[in-house]
């Protein structure tokens, strides 16, 4: 920051006042990382204990029945199952999302046609569009096509997708010149040569970025998958986790409060995992304000 | 000559590259939303074997959305009393999530403070943003339930039946929880896009206050919030886009809207209705949200086009 010169000269006082600001903005600093992890911290150390520990005490303390934990909350298959469909549909969104939406960023960018404005202006509009309002008609037009209780509706519709593309589009004009593009077709590469071999492969550190927001929110998702998945092998993480709570209440395997804190480590933790590898281009990714809605 | 030929070419090559896009919204949002407007003025029934019957009703929907009563709510008028719970936990999350975000960013700009560790903490303060909704929800129902983490802790938690305080059997209990969960979630993602307003700021202006003697009280004030305004407001109402789309939280959190459905939010009702088929009704809910999504949009434009911010951070 440019500001620094500003510190010579200055009185001890002033000196003082800053290093009781910064004193106070670090103690302000912890109480927020503690918020933000607290309850996280608070799931993992009781998904290493056990029913009755969890009921009869307090603990800040991990304890010894992680793996009793985690073989009761896998047993019956159905988390397992879950885990694998959940990935299947949001690996094949975030791979189709990514794909098609820098290629329409790209599409808009480097071709001149009459309707590229208005393309631009349609998709910054529906944007703002939340999905659940038009799920009565999704759902009339999943059930219609017979597609009800498979991943095609989790997974098509994310060919769509406004904020990955405006991500995209932002990033291709401001990392992308024409004159690598121009020169590819003088050596006589065709257009989809070029985007596939030559524009995707400048665009990897904007698809790495979007690849995770993608997978997290098709991962994520509840509202729409709980409208389309019937049969119990299909349904996906979420809906799973959803039905925990009934689940303790028929005292079923979740009543057992050991397995229900790891039921739950299961689901967040992998996305956790990720996240902790490359958060330092998903804040950056955040910082460009492309990712809200 | 051979140019003119290669326009022409290109310009085909353009629309190809957007066809998929376009044509996957067509057919899995536009016709869609459509729909749901369409339906929104038909009578829907679907008795089973004899297959779904339309009908043509008119505003219907709409009266008797604006007349049908809560059985809990003294018989007020459902909407009304879901959309008031929607935004009673979208402020009680939002209003602090504000306040936290912006000492936070104030704290990660300033120059004087020199923050060490700002990775780490921004890392840290971002992440409950991935973690699945349902999963937060379901965690804090799992430590606050009767026999839960904090009922062990604490002596006055714990079972209603036996006079104790039971976190899921008060409205306002519940909807605090859900406004927690929010507050958590997505307070680092607020500081993050303030951060990149504040940092949009042209340094100069704080050099030009801090020679000029200001205080980092008045430079905050008579500075930074001013020309804050513009991300403060695409904050604020894009983020009331999202508290009007509340719904894995609260649903799971409160199981289907909790005490005296107290915590029930306008897309749990519209929830609600989807896999009730009853299809009218439910369009006529998409609809109005819709609306007020349309006008809080439009005001996002409005301040994003007047506040010469960069263009990086509109949307």
């Amino acid at each position: 920051m440019g500001t620094t010169h500003i510190s010579t000269g200055e009185t001890k006082s002033s000196r003082a006042k800053t290093t009781a600001a910064r004193v106070l903005s670090y103690a302000f600093l912890i109480l927020v990382t503690l918020i933000a992890l607290f309850p996280l911290y608070l799931l993992l150390i009781n998904s290493t204990r056990s029913h009755v520990e969890i009921g009869e005490k307090f603990s800040i303390l991990p304890s010894t029945s992680f793996i009793t934990n985690f073989k009761s909350a896998t047993m019956s298959g159905g988390l397992l199952r879950g885990i694998i469909n959940s990935f299947i549909i949001s690996a094949s969104a975030s791979i189709l999302s990514c794909y098609f939406s820098a290629m329409t960023a790209y599409g808009i960018h480097v071709y001149d046609f009459k309707l590229k404005k208005f393309a631009f202006t349609f998709i910054m509009v529906i944007m703002m569009i939340p999905t659940q309002i038009s799920a009565v008609g999704f759902v009339n037009l999943v059930f219609n096509l017979n597609l009800n209780d498979t991943f095609v509706p989790l997974i098509v519709p994310s060919i769509a997708a406004p904020a990955v593309f405006f991500y995209m589009k932002q990033y291709i004009e401001s990392s992308m010149p024409l004159e690598v593009i121009e020169a590819a077709r003088v050596d006589g590469s065709n257009e989809f040569r070029t985007f596939n071999t030559i524009a995707l492969p400048m665009l990897k550190p904007a698809i790495a970025v979007q690849l995770i927001f993608a997978f997290t929110s098709a991962w994520n998702n509840y509202f729409i998958p709980m409208l389309i998945i019937e049969r119990p092998e299909n349904k996906t993480v979420p809906m799973l986790i959803a039905t925990l709570r009934s689940d303790v209440a028929s005292g079923g395997a979740a009543a057992d409060r050991g397995n229900l804190y790891m039921s739950i480590v299961i689901a967040i933790i992998p996305i956790v995992i990720v996240y902790i590898f490359i958060s330092k281009h998903i804040v950056q990714g955040v910082a460009l304000g492309a990712v809200k809605g | 000559m051979k140019k003119e030929h290669k326009l022409v070419s290109y310009a085909k090559w353009g629309y190809i590259f957007i066809a998929p896009f376009f044509i996957v919204y067509l057919v899995f949002s536009l016709i869609p939303l459509i729909s749901t407007f369409v339906y929104s003025f038909f009578e829907y029934s679907d008795s089973g074997l004899s297959g779904a019957t339309m009908e043509f009703a008119g505003l219907k929907n709409y009266t008797d959305l604006f007349t049908m009563g809560s059985s809990y709510n003294n018989g007020q008028i459902s909407i009304l009393s879901y959309a008031g719970n929607t935004m009673i936990m979208w402020i009680m999350g939002a209003v602090p999530q504000l306040l936290f975000s912006l000492i936070l960013a104030v704290i990660f700009t300033s120059a004087r403070l020199k923050i060490k560790g700002q990775r780490f903490f921004k890392t840290v303060i971002y992440m409950p943003n991935l973690i699945m909704a349902a999963a937060f929800a379901m965690l804090f129902w799992a430590l606050f339930q009767f026999g839960g983490p904090i009922d062990a802790a604490f002596d006055w938690v714990g079972d209603a039946s036996q006079g104790k305080f039971d976190f899921f059997k008060n409205i306002w209990s519940e909807r605090t929880l859900v406004a927690v969960i929010n507050f958590i979630m997505w307070f680092g993602n607020t500081t993050i896009l303030l951060m990149a307003g504040i940092m949009g700021i042209d340094q100069s202006l704080f050099e030009a206050a801090s020679i000029d003697g200001a205080t980092s009280w008045q430079v905050f004030r008579k500075v930074t919030i001013p020309l804050l305004m513009p991300i403060m407001v695409y904050v604020v109402i894009t983020s009331l886009i999202g508290g009007l789309q509340m719904f894995d939280v609260p649903q799971i959190l409160t199981n289907r809207g909790g005490t005296l459905n107290g915590s029930k939010t306008l897309i749990m009702y519209l929830n609600d209705f989807v896999t009730n088929k009853q299809y009218g009704v439910a369009g006529a809910v998409s609809v109005l949200v819709f609306i007020i999504t349309g006008i809080l949009s439009m005001i996002v434009f409005k301040t994003m086009n007047t506040g010469d911010k960069p263009k990086k951070k509109a949307k």
